[in-house]
């Protein structure tokens, strides 16, 4: 079980749910994560489980809500186009406290953009998307095995808070292809599911709702959602720091930017010039604190990602003033290079002097 | 054959007072698909996935597991269900904005696919819940909140006869259009829902009972007018009778 296979990022993502015990998958095709719903459509079928493409995302993402609601481990995925036309359920899916995995490959936006890998869905991921208050939780994995590892956590994730998790990747996460192993948890998390539909057999019945007209009833709801995401937010910060504790200079990358902004570190480094590299891992929570304590001690941040600046607005945040933080981007389906990153970091370290 | 309730409450029904208006359609309806339960004996395996409509709230009166779908989408979520639960008896019941206008899609791929569940598909003319909005099934010449010199085709397109459309897809097993207009139409509305959840059970596809029912309240009628008005304007429009039946019974 554990002799390591060569796989694309995508196809791993989808090996990976089905050894979590996902056994539904629903979605509509979008490059560049065709991959998932083509493997689904072969493997869930050798496991008892269901593939089914849909006629469009938001049908998908309904079905979705149908069989979490029933009980079973689901997952959809898409790219960015089709994730906004989830919008809708994904907020539903929130309100109604129902567990599942939802894959983002993210492509360059807007509108139907193009689809070279991107990271300009970071706001309708991390901060809502969908109406209503409520947050998924994200994960961005940076390698294949991530990915796997990443995958099987958000499922266990979705049941323990209800909540839906979003596995936030892109084009480059998903074609990439490297070793990965697939190691089963030692101690599976099996949720106890009591609300689910599945007839009202010897117990009153069932109701997987979102409309509560009553706003004293609607508020404790909110305000309990409010009270299980503060619970995540304690719990489900990840994060790696990397080459960080002597470094005068960090950058500041999730996902394929960050796997670059690695190889820009071992250039710098070998130039002489401290660098290192926060990586946040989970995106909602965001590590708020780890960025912080780094501005602590840290004058310079360099936040690096394929969007205009989204979680640039986050890193700001964390580090309240404290330290200074640069932005370097590129966009529309172009990739940073790691002479890029080199070459802001010496600029910066440039001003620092 | 099984029992069943002739008169009172069927076991399916709460004994609460529901929120429709006086002479609306929605309550007999419901009625008929609680009988229909009863009498099928299988309440404690059914599943209803209620629209966003006038009917949103019809889990409070059915005693089934349910879910609340989004405006369109019940079958979708119908079909998540019943794909991890083959065994169970899943019907949507939706209104004619939920089911022709904003879920055609839904509405038409559920059954292209002829997934295994029903649809009570409740045709009443209008938008109810939001005040009386021209719906995808207004007549010609009807006039509405947003139709107020009545429904001109320049404009505003033609009403549209789901049951014919959905019953050309060979997914679709069993599709009857109906009414509570009359004593006899509610006996043969019943039979209908009766032969939808058995193509269900019996696994034979899809399955479609479109309902033409009254809204006096938007419609500005008494509950006794709304009857006729169904009779003498919406059935020559969407005649009733059943458009298709499964094979096996020919
Ligand atoms: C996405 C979305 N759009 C619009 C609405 C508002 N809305 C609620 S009910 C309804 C129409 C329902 O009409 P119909 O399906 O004919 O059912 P009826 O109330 O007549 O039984 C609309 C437009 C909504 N809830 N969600
Ligand atoms: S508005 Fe019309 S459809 Fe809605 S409850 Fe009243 S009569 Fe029935």
């Amino acid at each position: 079980m554990t002799e390591k296979k060569f796989m694309a990022g995508n196809e791993a993502i989808a090996e990976a749910a089905v050894q979590a015990g996902c056994r539904c998958y629903f979605g509509y095709p979008i490059t560049p994560q065709n991959e998932i719903g083509e493997y689904m459509s072969w493997r869930l079928p050798q496991v008892g489980g269901c593939y089914l493409q849909a006629e469009s995302e938001v049908a998908s993402i309904y079905m979705v809500f149908g069989a979490a609601g029933a009980g079973t481990r689901v997952m959809t995925s898409s790219s960015s186009p089709g994730i906004s036309l989830m919008q809708e359920g994904i907020s539903y899916i929130a309100a109604a406290e129902l567990p599942c995995v939802i894959v983002n490959m993210m492509r360059a936006g807007p509108g139907l953009g193009g689809i070279q890998p991107s990271q300009s869905d970071y706001f309708q991921a991390t901060k809502g998307g969908g109406h209503g208050d409520y947050h998924m939780l994200v994960l961005a994995p940076h390698t294949a095995q991530e990915a796997v590892n990443l995958t099987m956590l958000a499922f266990d994730l979705a049941d323990k808070y209800r909540n839906p998790v979003m596995i936030l990747g892109d084009g480059n996460i998903g074609q990439m292809m490297e070793p990965v192993e697939f190691k089963s948890p030692e101690k599976p998390f099996v949720a106890r599911k009591e609300w689910i539909v599945t007839g009202a057999k010897n117990r009153p019945r069932n109701i997987i709702k979102t409309l509560f007209l009553d706003p004293v009833i609607l508020e404790k709801r909110n305000l309990a959602m409010g009270a299980k995401l503060r619970e995540a937010v304690k719990n489900e910060v990840r994060f790696e720091p990397y080459m960080i504790e002597d470094a005068d200079i960090v950058i500041a990358a999730y996902g394929t930017v960050a796997r670059i902004a690695k190889t820009a570190i071992k250039i710098l480094r070998e130039k002489g010039l401290k660098v290192g590299l926060l990586r946040p891992i989970s995106l909602y929570p965001f590590p708020y604190q780890a960025f912080a304590q780094t501005a602590e001690r840290v004058k310079s941040i360099l936040v690096v990602e394929m969007s205009l600046g989204q979680m640039v607005e986050d890193v700001k945040l964390a580090v309240c003033g404290k330290s200074r933080v640069h932005f370097y981007c590129r966009v529309g389906g172009m990739v940073p290079s790691y002479d890029e990153i080199v070459a802001e970091v010496e600029k910066i370290a440039k001003e620092v002097k | 054959m099984e029992m069943e309730m002739v008169s009172g409450r069927p076991k399916t029904l709460l004994p609460v007072p529901t929120h429709y208006c006086p002479g609306c359609g929605h309550g007999v309806i419901h009625r008929l698909v609680a009988e229909v339960i009863d009498g099928l004996g299988i309440r404690e395996k059914t599943v209803v996935v209620a629209p966003v409509g006038c009917a949103v709230l019809l889990y409070n009166y059915f005693d089934v597991d349910a879910y609340e779908a989004a405006h369109g989408r019940a079958p979708a979520i119908a079909t998540g269900c019943k794909r991890v639960n083959p065994e169970l008896v899943v019907f949507t019941y939706q209104g004619d904005g939920d089911f022709a206008a904003i879920g055609t899609a839904e509405a038409v791929h559920v059954a292209a696919r002829g997934e295994k569940i029903t649809t009570i598909f409740v045709n009443n003319a209008v938008y109810g819940m939001t005040g009386g909005q021209m719906a995808p099934t207004t007549l010609l010449g009807q006039k509405t909140t947003t139709t107020t010199s009545g429904r001109a085709s320049e404009t505003a397109g033609f009403p549209i006869r789901m049951s014919e459309m959905i019953a050309t897809l060979p997914g679709a097993a069993y599709v009857a259009r109906v009414s509570v207009s009359s004593p006899k139409n509610v006996a043969q509305a019943k039979m209908a829902v009766r032969k939808a959840f058995e193509t269900q059970i019996k696994g034979l596809g899809y399955s479609l009972v479109e309902f033409l029912s009254q809204c006096p309240t938007n419609w500005h009628m008494t509950p006794v007018e709304s009857v006729r008005w169904v009779e003498e304007q919406m059935v020559p429009y969407y005649p009733l009778g059943e458009l298709k039946v499964p094979k096996e019974e020919y």
